[in-house]
């Protein structure tokens, strides 16, 4: 994990010395330009990380392509051969990296992440209050209707339904992140948690049904 | 030495030593362990010199103090069955608890243990503990890639199976430190195998690695894809292999063979026989449809037959969950089985005719094996090995098999980092005090899928002292884990109110510690004390070649400086150091070194002195040498 820096890099570059020979490296220069040698990760946000804008609207494969392409500069298996503070960093880098994709990735932790960024987190964790009594109503019908489905069709019915109910959310969760309607994206946030939820545990279910 | 100093000009007595050291790659098998070492991306399984790649991971410990390992180990068995211990990899990071529920199916006479520490095996006078034996395993590896390399090796990626946990992992680790080795990297058994399958074959896309060896099973999917490597999700089971076939039939043969002749009380040596019978039974029904087998155990004599499906039948429950773990590992990569395009099988047992037809029904595809399943995990091991050396454009994504959590309040389990999480992760977690003034929070750290602590793997038990007095629930403790490359946990705590900080290297409950381990290295550099002085015999006997050789040389160009006398005693000298280059002795080689170095002292003088003269007149010590050279 980074430490903690007071710094911020504001309108001029800000710089450390280099921990290995002492040349002034500036703060986001992740290798030394003098002797080549890995710097410490900063505690940057997972957009910045990855080199990527900081948006809601992006393709998996540019995800994919910065996350692989930074790791291959990153990963501890380019510094086995390096000595141990090296590693060390290395190593930090690329838990860092891991960290980033497995939010970026995900559209529902990208667009919670985004709203924290944007100083409007979504309340309360995974299991939090409904407060819209339309959602809870929905949340908890298809609720017991998973718990009635008896057959593995039925369950493959409800999977289907409640992933293309994801699919829509996610659209209308893009739709605001792109009006900058915030407190919307949040709200559909809410009701994407739970159906995400609701499909794993159908899912779930039909594993066990399976077995 | 001066002489040395003076080489023909654009003639080097020796090619530069080699300065990139190779590193090795090692598959440590339950059954069969292979060492291979790669170069330039074409890896190559080291062979002993009958040509076998596969070293039986059978250690002999005879009472004559030596240590037997492979196929002379093997051969003691059937003769002293006692000596001999084989399949250890499924002791490994076990502590007591787990062997209670193992006794009676493994063949190993167990120490009783004392609380906390590590199992120990009664082998003949010897108490030796699973690292111990993993380690005399390592060393023969070892020894086999210096001999078929003509150099020392200490660097070396080992593999394990995905499925191991924290212990089995760290317990493998100190076994190489024993031997000698520094692990560059443990990777995961289907990895290596993805590695070794998608470089030579040029794969990309989903795949499945179903890997049955002789003591665990682990299946994995993978995406490859333009040089990546990612794991998406793995599973398995670390006590499922092709021993418990073996097992199965063992007991069909006992069981028989106790109607026929009564009831018997066995001795762990006509366990290990019946043991060897049946894996005999195995590999010819492989191929035939059935055969009969003879079991001559304390003196007395049974006959047993048995054909395909008798046997399909006994180990179909075992294959059946391997076929479960498969769809629950396609389940937590989101996966259907259509989607993976093409299934690669490892392990010697994929070659039971039921597990393919049972992999291919699940996968609805042929499983590949274009590649030998005995072989592929050790050549991409080396892959592995030559890439943190060397450097690779590959990347290798792996991901942690088992969910790593700490024990709460009622014996329940909180996950702080989930199983499947890419390597390296880090996570933290903020816990609290349960009673007013609680100055200390003990932390369990455990391993598993299951809800509660005790259903679990039991890693480290740590505690965190100096908490100020608070009232219940206001401390802060924050519990990070993380996870590094070899899969390895580190745990730390810390009161985020005071800064009061405890730290761990998750030592595992059973691990080894620091003194025991001390105390073998102690004991192996003993050992290690006789390889050494086979090593300084070879190092001597180099040096004496590259000195005759230098001196051939110089003879050659300017033998012309000698008189007949000084010419006897230089050849005099040569003579005695080339017979004692063929002896054991060591120090005799070093003396003949320095009796000719003092022979042919003056005649080096002589040359530098005709050489600098020869160069102050312009005329290169090339023509001379060339010149002078010729009357030789």
């Amino acid at each position: 994990m980074s430490e903690e820096r007071a710094e911020k890099d504001g309108g001029a570059t800000a710089m450390r010395d280099c921990w290995s020979c002492g040349t002034a490296v500036a703060m986001r220069a992740p290798f030394c330009h003098a002797c080549g040698v890995i710097q410490a990760p900063q505690p940057v946000d997972h957009f910045t990380r990855l080199n990527l804008p900081a948006r809601f609207d992006l393709q998996m494969a540019d995800i994919e392509r910065q996350y692989f392409g930074l790791q291959r500069y990153f990963h501890p298996d380019r510094f086995a051969a390096k000595p141990a503070r090296e590693r060390a960093l290395s190593s930090q880098h690329a838990t860092d990296l891991n960290e980033a994709y497995a939010v970026v990735k995900d559209p529902l932790r990208r667009a919670e992440y985004l709203l924290v960024l944007k100083g409007r987190p979504v309340q309360g964790d995974a299991c939090s209050t409904i407060s819209d009594p339309r959602v809870l109503l929905e949340a908890m019908e298809m609720r017991e209707e998973l718990a009635e489905a008896q057959s593995a069709t039925e369950i493959e019915g409800i999977i289907a339904r409640v992933e293309g109910e994801c699919e829509a959310v996610l659209d209308e969760v893009a739709d605001a992140f792109a009006r900058e309607a915030f407190d919307l994206a949040g709200r559909h946030c809410i009701r994407l948690r739970y159906l995400t939820k609701l499909a794993a545990e159908a899912h779930e279910r039909r594993a066990r049904l399976e077995a | 030495m001066q002489i040395l100093e003076i080489h023909e000009p654009g003639e080097t007595p020796l090619p530069h030593a080699e300065e990139r050291r190779p590193a090795v790659g090692i598959d440590l098998g339950t059954t069969n362990s292979l060492v291979a070492l790669s170069q330039d991306q074409k890896p190559e399984v080291l062979c002993d010199p009958d040509g076998s790649a596969m070293v039986p991971s059978v250690v002999a410990y005879p009472e004559t103090g030596e240590v037997l390992v492979g196929e002379l180990a093997r051969r003691h068995l059937l003769e002293e069955p006692d000596l001999v211990v084989s399949s250890i990899k499924r002791l490994m990071g076990r502590g007591p608890d787990d062997l209670k529920r193992l006794a009676g199916t493994l063949p190993f006479e167990l120490e009783p243990a004392e609380d906390g520490r590590m199992v120990r095996l009664r082998i003949g006078a010897r108490r030796l503990t699973p690292v111990e034996i993993s380690a005399d395993i390592l060393r023969a590896l070892k020894a086999r890639a210096e001999r078929a390399l003509g150099r020392e090796i200490d660097q070396a990626v080992i593999t394990v199976p995905a499925y191991f946990d924290d212990a089995a992992r760290t317990a493998t680790r100190d076994a190489a430190r024993l031997a000698g080795l520094e692990v560059l990297r443990l990777v995961n058994e289907p990895t290596a195998a993805a590695l070794a399958y998608g470089l030579d074959q040029g794969a990309e896309g989903l795949y499945a690695i179903y890997d049955l060896g002789g003591g665990t099973f682990d299946v994995s999917i993978l995406r490859l894809e333009k040089g990546v490597f990612q794991v998406l999700a793995t599973g398995g089971d670390a006590a499922l292999g092709g021993d418990d076939f073996d097992h199965a039939i063992a007991e069909r043969f006992l069981a028989e063979r106790a109607r026929q002749l009564g009831a018997e009380k066995l001795s762990v040596a006509a366990t290990k026989q019946a043991l060897v019978t049946a894996r005999l039974a195995k590999e010819c029904l492989t191929d035939r449809t059935q055969g009969e087998w003879v079991l001559d155990l304390d003196g007395r004599t049974s006959r047993h037959r048995l054909d395909a499906g008798s046997f399909e039948a006994l180990v179909a429950p075992l294959v059946e969950r391997t076929i479960a773990t498969a769809k629950r590992v396609l389940f937590d990569a989101r996966l259907k089985p259509q989607d993976v395009r093409g299934v690669v099988m490892v392990g010697g047992s994929t070659r039971v005719p039921l597990v393919r037809r049972k992999v291919a029904e699940l996968f609805g595809r042929e499983p590949l094996a274009n590649i030998d399943p005995d072989q592929v995990v050790a050549l991409g091991a080396a892959l592995q090995a030559e890439a943190l050396t060397h450097g690779s454009d590959t990347l290798l994504l792996d991901v942690t098999p088992l969910s790593l959590g700490i024990e709460t309040m009622g014996g329940l389990v909180e996950k702080v980092i989930h199983r499947n999480s890419t390597i390296p992760v880090a996570r933290a977690q903020e816990f609290t005090t349960y009673q007013d003034g609680q100055s200390a929070m003990l932390i369990h750290v455990v391993q598993g899928e299951r809800e509660m602590a005790r259903q679990n793997r039991s890693l480290a038990r740590f505690e965190l002292r100096g908490i100020p007095p608070m009232v219940a629930g206001a401390a802060r403790i924050r519990v990070s884990f993380a996870v590094d490359a070899d899969g390895l946990l580190t745990v730390s705590a810390e009161e985020k109110t005071t800064g009061v900080a405890a730290h761990v290297e998750v030592k595992p409950s059973y691990g080894l510690t620091e003194e025991e381990m001390a105390a073998m290295l102690r004991e192996s550099m003993e050992h290690a004390r006789e390889d050494m002085e086979a090593r300084l015999l070879a190092e001597a006997r180099v040096s004496a070649d590259r000195v005759l050789l230098a001196l051939r040389g110089a003879l050659r160009a300017d033998g012309g400086l000698l008189d007949g006398a000084e010419r006897d005693a230089i050849d005099a000298a040569v003579a005695k150091l080339e017979r004692s280059k063929e002896g054991e002795d060591r120090g005799a080689i070093q003396d003949a070194i320095e009796e000719l170095d003092r022979a042919t002292q003056d005649f080096a003088a002589r040359r530098m002195d005709r050489n600098i003269a020869a160069a102050l007149k312009g005329v290169s010590v090339d023509q001379l040498g060339r010149k002078t050279g010729s009357g030789e």
